[in-house]
Order: C-alpha cells, then structure tokens, then sequence
C-alpha cells in the first residue's frame, strides 16, 4: 500500500534523512520507531510533502506522491495525526470534524461512538478541551477524511495515563476493523502487541525491520535506548 | 467545491442532536443595534427629518461594504487594501447605466447592443457580475502571494483602476458622473428617502444573512481553518487557494452591490469611491466595529458614521479624533465596538 524507499530530506541545508525505507502493506498496522531527533516526524513531513524528500521514491497504492501538493497527498488517502494534537483551536469540536470530512465508513456517529467525550462536548472550542479530548479530536479529524492509511505521529505523548489507555483502546478498535494504519510512539509495551511489522530509525536512515516478536533486547539497547 | 456544500455542518445525518445554544448576549446587541438603524429612520421620516433617514441610509451602505470586507479579512484572514476597487465598479456600473439610460443611447454598440437602464436589478445584477469577474481576477492573482505583499497587491490592482477611472473622459474622469435620476426598482418609489433606505437596509440583512449562513457551513469553518493553519488544512486533503477564492470573490460582490446603492444614494459617482481612501475607511470600520464579528461592520459603521458627521460638523480635523479612537481600539479593545458591547467572541 504505502512503499517508501531510500528518501532523503534537507531542512535548507542540513540533511535529516539518509535513506529511509518503509513498507505498509494493506490492513497492516507498522510501527515507525527510535530515538528523539532519528528522523520520524520528518519521515512522516516528506510522506505529505510537507518537507519534500529530495531523492527516492514515496508511493501510495503504486501512484508516486512526490511532488504532489499535501492536499493532493491527504486526498489520495492519507490520514495524518500530527505531533502535539493540532486541532483548530478556535473551531467548535463539531466544526473540526466536519469541516474536512471525506464521504466512507466514518462520519460524526462512528467518531462519536469511538469517542463519547467529542459528543458530549460537540459545541465546545476545541481550545477548552484537556489535552486527551484534543487528541481525540485529532484523531478523529483525521478519521473523518476517511484515510486508507491513518498516521498517528506520537499519538499518546504527554498524556494523563487513563486517557493513553482510551486513546490506546481506540486504536486497537482501528486495528479490529482493518484500518491500514502508520503509527509512531515510544511506549513499546502499548505498541509490541498491536502492531504486525516494526521499522525503527537511527540518524535519518532505516536501521531495523522486523516483526515485534524478533525485536530482542539487543535491538532495544541499541536502537531505542530502553 | 462539491465536498464543501453548503449547510452540511447542522445537518450531517447521523450525528447526535446538540442542545441549542441559550441566546447571548452578542445576539441581543446584534438585534438591538439592527433594530435601532431601522427605527431611528422612521421615526426622523415621521418628524420630517430627511436628513437623518439619509445618514442612516448611509450607515446601511457603508455598513454592507464592510461586511463584504469583514469576510476577506475578519474570517478569511486576507487583507484586502483594495476592496474600494469593488465599491467603487459597483458604483461605476449604476452610475453608467444611469448615465446611457438618461441620454438613450447604447452602453455597448458592439458586439451587442446594450442600452442603458434604470432599472435597479439588472444594475445590481450588473454590478455584481462585474465585480465578481474583477475579484476572480485580482484574487487569483493576489492570493499566491500572503501577507504585506497582499496587502500590497490589492492596492496596487485598485489604484491600476483608480488611475484609469480617473483618465477616462467618457464618464467624467476626475470630475465624475452624476446620477441626475435615481435608478428605479420596480414598483417602488426610490426617490422617497424612507423607501430607499429600506431597500438598502434590505439589502444589509440579507448579506449579513448570506455570510451568518456561509459561516456556518462547511465552508466556512474550512475557511476559519485555512486563516489558521493551512497546512494542516491541506494535510487534511483541502486545498486553501480556491476556498479562500472564493470567499474573496463573494465579498468582492457584496462590497460591490453596497457601491451601487452609495452612487444612487449620492446621485453621483466618482473616483473618489475608488481611490485608497476609501479601502481605508472601510477597513477602518472593519476594526471599529471588532474584526471577525458579524455585527462589527454595523457598530463601527454607526460609530464613523456618527464621528464623521458631529465631530465633521465642528472641526475639520476630526479624523485625528478617529486617529485617536481607532489607537485606542487596536491597543486595548481588541474587539472593537462590539467587543466593548458584547464580550469577547465565542472563537477568541
């Protein structure tokens, strides 16, 4: 579905990807790991041609998405969560969701169901929600648009540990309904049993791909520091 | 722009009813204000007073032509410095058509014949076109560039066309074209003061109707997002260019059908309509009256209007005292009038 092969990305100058190689097969749920500062967040910026990648190949269902403008990219199927729970602050909740949905299986009762607190505070701000329902709203924004491929980008940092374990048990719901899903997080325990593939990142190039079960503490050490 | 229909946010099926929101206290200034803009001139009509009913009817024109540059700037976040351009094409339109229908002959003799006409639909029709077609134009233009360079850019394209109304001795260049009879709806008399402020006052709600309703919609809450954020808007599979467009463009239009009744209003139409002034000033009560309210543009309207004629009646330097407030509204009343009466918005 998704087949990203030896990307390389600059900000101005400065290189921060060396080769990045990346598979998401349809239905799959693949982790993108590794450190702080590996080149995550701008693996996912160089998928929605938010920072283009300038060498390799990004392709989404076999049509390259290089050079395609972000919302051709979103329109063709991706689904993105950003870093940090970028809702529309000063949008009603109700307003965030509608505004950019996409006709397909999730409209507002199916994000509703998934998330009862977005119903009961529909014509809040979404600025005047604690930073889990933001979240929430998050992925929920991003579920309307009804992507073949959603991409969580640290979906549960910094978040109150009853909230992780809502957001956490939303996206095992995606998982039970085959929602292709791209998903970075630190917390490998939530992740190990979720997800079906690993890729993990060191400075700006795919270091390690393999199943959960193969990733043993040597990996972990080296890798992820944990 | 089929995914973005209109009213889809309040009637999405499946979605769980939300209770009505109780009546704030901004809807009650709102009526209060409109309310008393079509009372006061009745009430100066039954006392003789034709002067006022005038004044009024120029707080509802002038009002009308912010709440079109209300939509580019307080929700689309575009900084139009040009909105006169349209003021004053809807303006040109009645004045020209006014001018062919007086003197018989044809407006165009080739490649059609189109004679002039007094007859206030088809000008505003007119007009509306015209400054429909203009706003696409400069807008399409305008929009690949952001911030001072648009601010700059709406300028430049409105003072193109201030020079050429001004260099145009057909329709009086510098000089100006009246309006020796005021165009005719059908129907009514438009010559009688209370009548014609109430077609102007009718044309108030309904843009004030128009853009209360646009905003609501899917649409308008993808415009909020594109002042926002963009990018996230566009991560989210829509394109900001043609949403913010088109919202320029119907602003245009409503700017430019508040021009046509200012040129009826006056009986007369100049460059002067067109000239960076006049952007100004309606960017000005924009501000006055709370930028991104849907009332602002009435109550800073009210407020230049009133200043304009009591502070103008004793002293010519009256807009220093403008000057003054508008310092003091950007520096402490971040909402304008309507934040003073109304509280702060509900998006602030």
């Amino acid at each position: 579905m998704l087949n990203i092969a030896g990307i390389e990305t600059f900000y101005g100058p400065s290189q921060a990807l060396f080769g990045v190689d990346l598979y998401v097969a349809a239905g799959e749920m693949v982790a993108l790991m590794g450190r702080n500062g590996m080149g995550k967040t701008t693996t996912i910026r160089s998928l929605f041609g938010l920072t283009p990648a300038a060498s390799g190949t990004i392709e989404f269902e076999s049509r390259d998405l290089r050079k395609l403008p972000s919302y051709r990219i979103a329109r063709l199927g991706l689904g993105l969560v950003p870093e940090g729970r970028r809702c529309f602050p000063n949008l009603t909740v109700r307003e965030n969701l509608i505004a950019t949905a996409r006709p397909g299986q999730w409209d507002l009762m199916q994000v509703e169901r998934l998330f009862p607190r977005l119903a009961e505070r529909a014509q809040q701000s979404a600025q005047t929600l604690s930073g889990g329902e933001q979240q929430m709203l998050a992925i929920g924004r991003a579920l309307m648009t009804n992507p073949r491929l959603l991409v969580l980008d640290e979906a549960t940092e910094g978040l109150a540990p009853v909230i992780r374990k809502e957001i956490w048990a939303a996206i095992h719901t995606l998982k039970q309904q085959g929602q292709s899903t791209l998903i970075v997080d630190k917390s490998l325990s939530e992740l190990l049993p979720l997800v079906d593939r690993c890729t993990i990142l060191e400075k700006g190039r795919t270091a390690w791909s393999g199943l959960p079960g193969e990733l043993d503490e040597g990996i972990r050490d080296r890798y992820l520091g944990v | 722009m089929t995914r973005l229909h209109k009213g889809a946010l309040d009637k999405t099926p499946g979605a769980t009813p939300v209770p009505m929101p109780r009546i704030q206290r901004e809807t009650w200034v709102n009526w209060a204000l409109l309310g008393l803009l079509l009372l006061a001139p009745m009430i100066a009509n039954a006392l003789g007073e034709v002067y006022y009913v005038n004044l009024a009817t120029r707080i509802a024109i002038v009002t009308m032509a912010a709440v079109g540059l209300n939509l580019a700037i307080g929700y689309g976040g575009m900084i139009s410095f040009g909105h006169a351009a349209f003021f004053g094409l809807g303006g040109y339109v009645a004045g020209i058509s006014a001018f062919h229908a007086f003197d018989m002959t044809p407006v165009l003799s080739w490649p059609i014949t189109m004679p002039g006409t007094d007859n206030l639909l088809v000008i505003w029709l007119v007009a509306m076109l015209s400054c429909a077609v203009l706003a696409l134009v400069i807008g399409a233009i305008s929009l690949r560039t952001s911030g001072v360079y648009f601010i700059m850019i709406t300028l430049a394209f409105a003072q193109m066309i201030y020079y050429f109304a001004v260099s145009w001795p057909t329709y009086g260049g510098e000089d100006g074209l009246p309006i020796y009879l005021r165009n005719q709806f059908p129907g009514l008399d438009t010559n009688d003061p209370l009548t014609f402020f109430l077609i102007c006052f009718a044309a108030l709600v309904l843009a004030l109707a128009i853009t209360a309703r646009l905003m609501q919609s899917r649409f308008g809450a993808a415009l909020t997002m594109a002042r926002l954020n963009e990018t996230r808007l566009a991560t989210a599979g829509i394109a900001p260019y043609p949403i913010r467009l088109v919202a320029f463009v119907i602003s245009a239009v409503i700017t430019g059908l508040a021009g046509a009744l200012f040129a009826d209003l006056n009986g007369f139409v100049g460059a002067s309509m067109l000239s960076w002034h006049r952007s100004g000033e309606i960017m000005v009560i924009v501000i006055l009256g709370g930028v991104g309210r849907l009332y602002g543009p009435l109550s800073g309207a009210m407020l230049f209007v009133l200043m304009e004629t009591l502070l103008g009646g004793l002293t010519e330097y009256w807009l220093l005292f403008l000057g003054l407030i508008l310092l003091f509204v950007v520096l402490f009343a971040r909402g304008g009038v309507m934040g003073l009466l109304a509280g702060r918005a509900r998006h602030e």
